[in-house]
């Protein structure tokens, strides 16, 4: 028997951690750019918002992927201060930036800090498709099937299809319905009404998954700013958020996930963990936003968040349900698909995204009266990565 | 060197025997069964150490799901099946699914299918030719 992450939920205990700034570059295409300049944009613009400057920070907690050797986060420190503070360089895949993010959870919770700074950045242009890595002799791809990510996201969608008939239409609308939502986010790589027709009449990349139903490849950054209790209400609980669960899980052993990635077991540990640790079920979510990376795994997130019943997924992209105004949106950002994956920023964005909500500040894609969010993203290569995060509102 | 001696494994786990057919060799747990094609300290499942020994695996299978790949990496022929298929008996693999018809209302989810062995179109750096394992319907 492989042993359950979630035989042991992580300790309650250590003092609550709060968001006190957040904010992010918008997402777009910034050749003349490097990533800790972006990484120090986004970080500048956080710490306006939370109203302190780099000198009140205590460490630094950076994430990227294509730079993972880079040391982003001193590079990152020279744009805004080089204050001898310690860095740690995060990467986890596409699920780096959440990876800093719980880091700098986990300092705050042991008491180590009081100030903490989160940063995910990535300059990717337009890399064009995603594969991981080969080791010797002749390229696999296209003799062995293929190691390319629209494929690998293609199959596991088909496996939904193969159980419970999901159809090419529902998996295409989940991209209907995020670029609706960007359209009204102003940081979002595009505003640009995608109706079904256009997603289903795209270039076929990797069946069922058409060009517009892959993520867009982006440059981007992202900065949170965590705060213990003292410190927060030392800057003022009434635009404060609580973090009240920050989860990581692994793949675990499952049938195939040495040849499949299974990315549904590692987002189902993390997120019961998720709830247990806030204390709340999946019903009493306001918004969600989750790693849309192909439009088809979304519709699997639908129900390894719990959002739905086993098989019903497909129907709540049908009846609009996680539209904003639904039962339970998802995404309104645009997610990953509109809004930009820019890999190493994506799981700080969510973060600031909800965040946003939470308080009251999205404009015209505002969620009322949303007073618990979730965040969710996935990071895949030779081995699988899921963060889940849930946010609640203070003063609610 | 003869000429066959030049023809390697695409992967390591597939076996070129001289004299007979090729055929592809997993690894399985002595505790748990579980089946694995590389070689690790302890079972990923069960995590006895020094638990997985050499076990050659069946040529037939059935297809678990596919994608079908039209845009791939520059020179690679499309469109091409990308198949996951369980093997009869233990073990999943990955590979081209051919002589079917890339359209999905021709293949069927857990078709039984077969393990055909072909030379790959490339050659290495020092001209090697590699023997690859592909599926194709079950006859």
């Amino acid at each position: 028997m492989s042993t359950s992450p979630t035989s042991s939920s992580p300790a309650a205990n250590g003092p609550d951690v709060f968001v006190v700034g957040s904010d992010l570059i918008k997402f777009g295409r910034f050749p003349d750019q490097t990533p800790a300049k972006l990484g120090a944009a986004a970080a500048k613009l956080a710490l306006e918002d939370a109203g302190i400057g780099i000198k009140d920070i205590q460490a630094v907690y950076s994430g990227n992927v294509m730079n993972a050797a880079a040391m982003v986060g001193q590079q990152i420190l020279r744009e805004l201060g080089q204050t001898g503070v310690p860095v740690s360089n995060t990467s986890n895949a596409c699920a780096t930036g959440a990876t800093a993010m719980r880091e700098a959870y986990t300092a705050i919770k042991a008491g180590m800090y009081d100030l903490v700074l989160v940063v995910g950045s990535e300059q990717l242009g337009k890399a064009g498709l995603m594969m991981a890595g080969g080791r010797g002799g002749i390229s696999p791809e296209g003799v062995l099937g293929s190691g390319l990510m629209p494929a690998v996201f293609g199959e596991a969608g088909q496996e939904h299809a193969a159980k419970y008939g999901t159809t090419l239409e529902q998996f295409a609308k989940v991209s209907v319905k995020n670029h609706e939502h960007s359209m009204k986010n102003p940081k979002a790589m595009y505003q640009k009404e995608t109706p079904l027709e256009m997603v289903l009449d795209s270039e076929m990349i990797a069946y069922p998954n058409t060009k517009l139903m892959c993520s867009v490849n982006v440059d981007g950054a992202a900065a949170v700013v965590l705060a213990s209790p003292k410190k927060a209400r030392e800057l003022g609980m009434k635009r404060a958020v609580k973090v009240s669960a920050s989860i990581l899980t692994s793949d675990r052993y499952s049938e195939r996930n040495l040849t499949m990635p299974d990315f549904n077991t590692c987002t189902r540990d993390a997120a019961k963990l998720a709830y247990e640790t806030a204390g709340i079920g999946p019903e009493d979510l306001d918004l969600i936003e989750l790693h849309d990376c192909f439009a088809v795994a979304e519709i699997l997130h639908y129900e390894n968040l719990g959002l739905c019943k086993e098989g019903d997924a497909g129907r709540m992209i049908d009846e609009k349900e996680t539209y904003w105004g639904g039962k339970i949106p998802v995404n309104l950002s645009g997610g990953l698909l509109s809004k930009g994956h820019p890999t190493g920023a994506t799981g700080v964005a969510n973060i600031v995204e909800i965040v946003q909500h939470l308080r009251g500040e999205a404009g015209a894609r505002q969620c009322e009266g949303a007073k618990v969010g979730l965040t969710h993203v996935l990071g895949i290569a030779f081995g699988s990565a899921c963060a889940v995060h849930v946010l609640e509102k203070v003063n609610a | 060197m003869t000429e066959q001696a030049t023809l390697k494994p695409i992967k390591p786990f597939l076996k070129i025997p001289v004299g007979s057919e090729p055929y592809i060799e997993g690894l399985r747990c002595e505790s748990c069964q579980a089946v694995f094609f590389e070689t690790h300290l302890a079972c990923p499942k069960c995590t006895t150490h020094d638990s997985l020994k050499p076990s050659k695996l069946s040529n037939t299978g059935k297809l678990h799901v596919y994608s079908i790949v039209h845009r791939s990496m520059p020179g690679i022929p499309v469109p091409y099946v990308s198949a996951i298929v369980d093997l009869d008996g233990g073990g999943t693999l990955k590979s081209n699914l051919i002589n079917v018809d890339p359209d999905p209302k021709k293949i069927e989810f857990g078709m039984a299918v077969e393990i055909v062995f072909n030379v790959a179109a490339q050659k290495d750096k020092e001209g090697n030719e590699y023997l690859a394992y592909q599926f194709q319907p079950r006859s």
